[in-house]
């Protein structure tokens, strides 16, 4: 076989009749920033959660380097090493900004069910934490309440969370959703800088995001897989165009 | 204490505000231990037992986000259980009474928080409180509670065959044990390496799926915990009146302890130790002056109050006033 690192192999997601993801094979290389795209409606989210365990696939199977996970639990394949991300931003609020990435840090530790012990003793992941936070160019704001960030700040944040578990498979659910220019640029280089011996499937709207970092695209409409290949592929795709950039590219030649 | 690592300002804070809430608590320890000289003993007793109750409600409530509206299940456990075994043999002491009826409320807590626990919101607290009241009528009809009449008559015993509590004092202050063991046990568990995914769980429970944890097997732990907590005011409290009765295992109950705990503050250590001692005080004095029918009433408007105007509860609106004013 070829070095897949997660595979879909016939996945199907029905709910109560309607067809949301409909017989979708992707294969999603080593070491590739992947992304879903595809126009509103056309299962990304569904197909990103179906990946990532949050719903249980109709029908069809899921492979990690060879291995089935379909029957596995969300909290399960994140100790395999696929950790995924929302398309919100998934911190804890009422926690810093250190904190946040120290609970990331000390599930390996195996104390997370000692509640007799003082939270004094993951005192010494601080200073990995603080790494992290530096990282995603956040260290000024370790000790700052999670809720009182910018949201731009908050994604970073995430993602320096999700890299406390040295994940080998990021899953970014739409990473710069809700971002202003100047944000994105920040999010986009961070991405393109952890994903540096790791893989990335990430579901992202933001075409110039997409043209920029990533290696492989897959394309989804109504459900299933229209089109895949590099930027170039993909955006020359006549059925591509018409389904998904249709009124888009129009729209900037147009304006061009 | 040389710290090895880089300390940053906040962790320093923390470090200072662990000081201050040390300090404070001692002042308060201070004060509980010559508050029977000033105050009735009994009516002192039975606040401890209902705070204790309202700390265990609100580990669950204010650290892992469960709204538990079966809680006096286990109140009333931990009561009859001790109540039971120490009236049928003499010989057994009370703190092993006590043992036994805690370990039950702690068994029953990990049946009913297994089956509880899958579910979200106002289903788990539907499901709470339809567990809780199977319990109340299986109490009814079991032959050992009393009925309707309750237990009477608990023998108080000697404290390790030793120390006879029979006498209000020692009673008191063996409560008061009690009590600081187990608030101790709640305030480390609150600052724990469980406590920090707790907390986690509580802001944001996909993400702590994402992160590679089993949010259940997290609640249910709480959950177990605070049953437990639960079940050990439970039996202190039938220690000390004596008697093991309906009352603790009515949903009224558990609206009870709802009620202290938002009055005091939900998520804070505090709180529901103010909430239960206000709760109580009312209660108490109301039941003597001419008001006497209007209790619910009164309570119910307070709890109307409390929840329209100030929603952190008495100990919450206080932090954020000396945040304001003395930072």
């Amino acid at each position: 076989m070829s070095s897949a690192i997660l595979e879909a192999r016939n996945l199907t997601k029905q709910f109560r009749g309607f067809t949301a993801v409909d017989d979708v094979n992707l294969q999603v290389q080593e070491g590739h920033i992947h992304a879903l795209i595809g126009p509103n409606g056309a299962g990304k989210t569904t197909v990103f959660n179906l990946l990532t365990k949050f719903l249980p696939p109709t029908r069809g199977e899921i492979l990690y380097r060879g291995k089935p996970i379909t029957g596995m639990k969300a909290n399960e394949i994140a100790r395999l090493g696929l950790v995924r991300s929302f398309q919100i931003s998934a911190v804890f609020g009422h926690m810093t900004a250190l904190e946040n990435v120290r609970v990331a840090l000390q599930r390996t530790l195996g104390t997370s069910f000692h509640f007799w012990k003082s939270e004094k003793s993951l005192d010494h992941l601080n200073e990995r934490a603080l790494e992290l936070l530096d990282e995603v160019g956040l260290a000024d704001y370790a000790d700052v309440l999670t809720v009182e960030m910018p949201y731009g700040r908050k994604r970073a944040l995430e993602v320096a969370t999700t890299l406390a578990l040295d994940p080998t498979l990021m899953l970014l659910d739409e990473p710069t959703q809700g971002m202003g220019a100047e944000d994105v640029d920040r999010i986009v280089e961070l991405i393109r800088r952890v994903s540096k011996g790791r893989t990335v499937l990430m579901v992202e709207h933001n075409l110039s995001v997409v043209s920029r970092l990533c290696d492989r695209i897959t394309v989804l409409a109504r459900g299933a897989v229209l089109a895949e290949g590099d930027y170039q592929e993909v955006s020359r795709n006549p059925q591509v165009r018409e389904a998904y950039m249709g009124s888009e590219a129009a729209e900037e030649e147009a304006s061009a | 204490m040389a710290p090895t690592h880089s300390l940053t300002p906040a962790m320093q804070r923390q470090r200072n505000a662990r000081l201050r809430r040390n300090t404070f608590y001692l002042a308060l320890l201070a004060i509980a231990l010559v508050a029977p000289f000033v105050a009735y003993p009994v009516f002192l007793m039975k606040v401890l037992c209902f705070a204790l109750f309202a700390c265990a409600f609100n580990l669950l409530l204010g650290y892992a986000g469960l709204l538990s509206f079966g809680h006096a299940a286990f109140l009333a456990t931990g009561g009859y259980i001790t109540g039971y075994l120490l009236a049928s043999y003499p010989g057994l002491t009370p703190e092993l009474g006590i043992l036994a009826g805690t370990l039950a409320s702690l068994g029953l807590g990990l049946a009913f928080g297994a089956l509880a626990i899958r579910r979200q919101g106002i289903y788990f607290a539907m499901v709470t409180l339809a567990l809780a009241q199977m319990v109340f009528f299986f109490y009814i009809q079991a032959p050992f509670t009393g009925g309707e009449d309750g237990l009477h008559g608990v023998p108080r015993g000697e404290l390790l065959g030793l120390i006879s509590l029979a006498d209000n004092l020692n009673m008191y202050y063996f409560v008061l044990a009690v009590f600081v063991i187990a608030f101790a046990l709640i305030q480390r568990t609150v600052h724990s390496p469980y406590g920090q995914v707790l907390k986690a769980i509580r802001e944001n429970e996909p993400r702590a799926v994402s992160l590679g944890y089993n949010v259940d097997a997290y609640k249910l732990v709480a959950f177990v915990i605070s049953a437990g907590i639960a079940g050990l005011a439970g039996a202190t409290k039938t220690v000390v009146f004596q008697l093991a009765s309906l009352t603790d295992a009515h949903w009224h109950m558990s609206g009870e302890v709802v009620l202290m705990t938002l009055l005091g503050g939900v998520g804070s250590l505090f709180g529901p130790l103010v909430g239960a001692g206000l709760v109580v005080s009312l209660q108490t004095q109301l039941a003597q002056s001419p008001l006497g029918n209007w209790v619910s009433v009164i309570l119910g408007a307070i709890f109307v109050i409390c929840v329209l105007s100030f929603r952190s509860g008495i100990v919450g609106e206080i932090q954020k006033l000396v945040k304001k004013n003395f930072k």
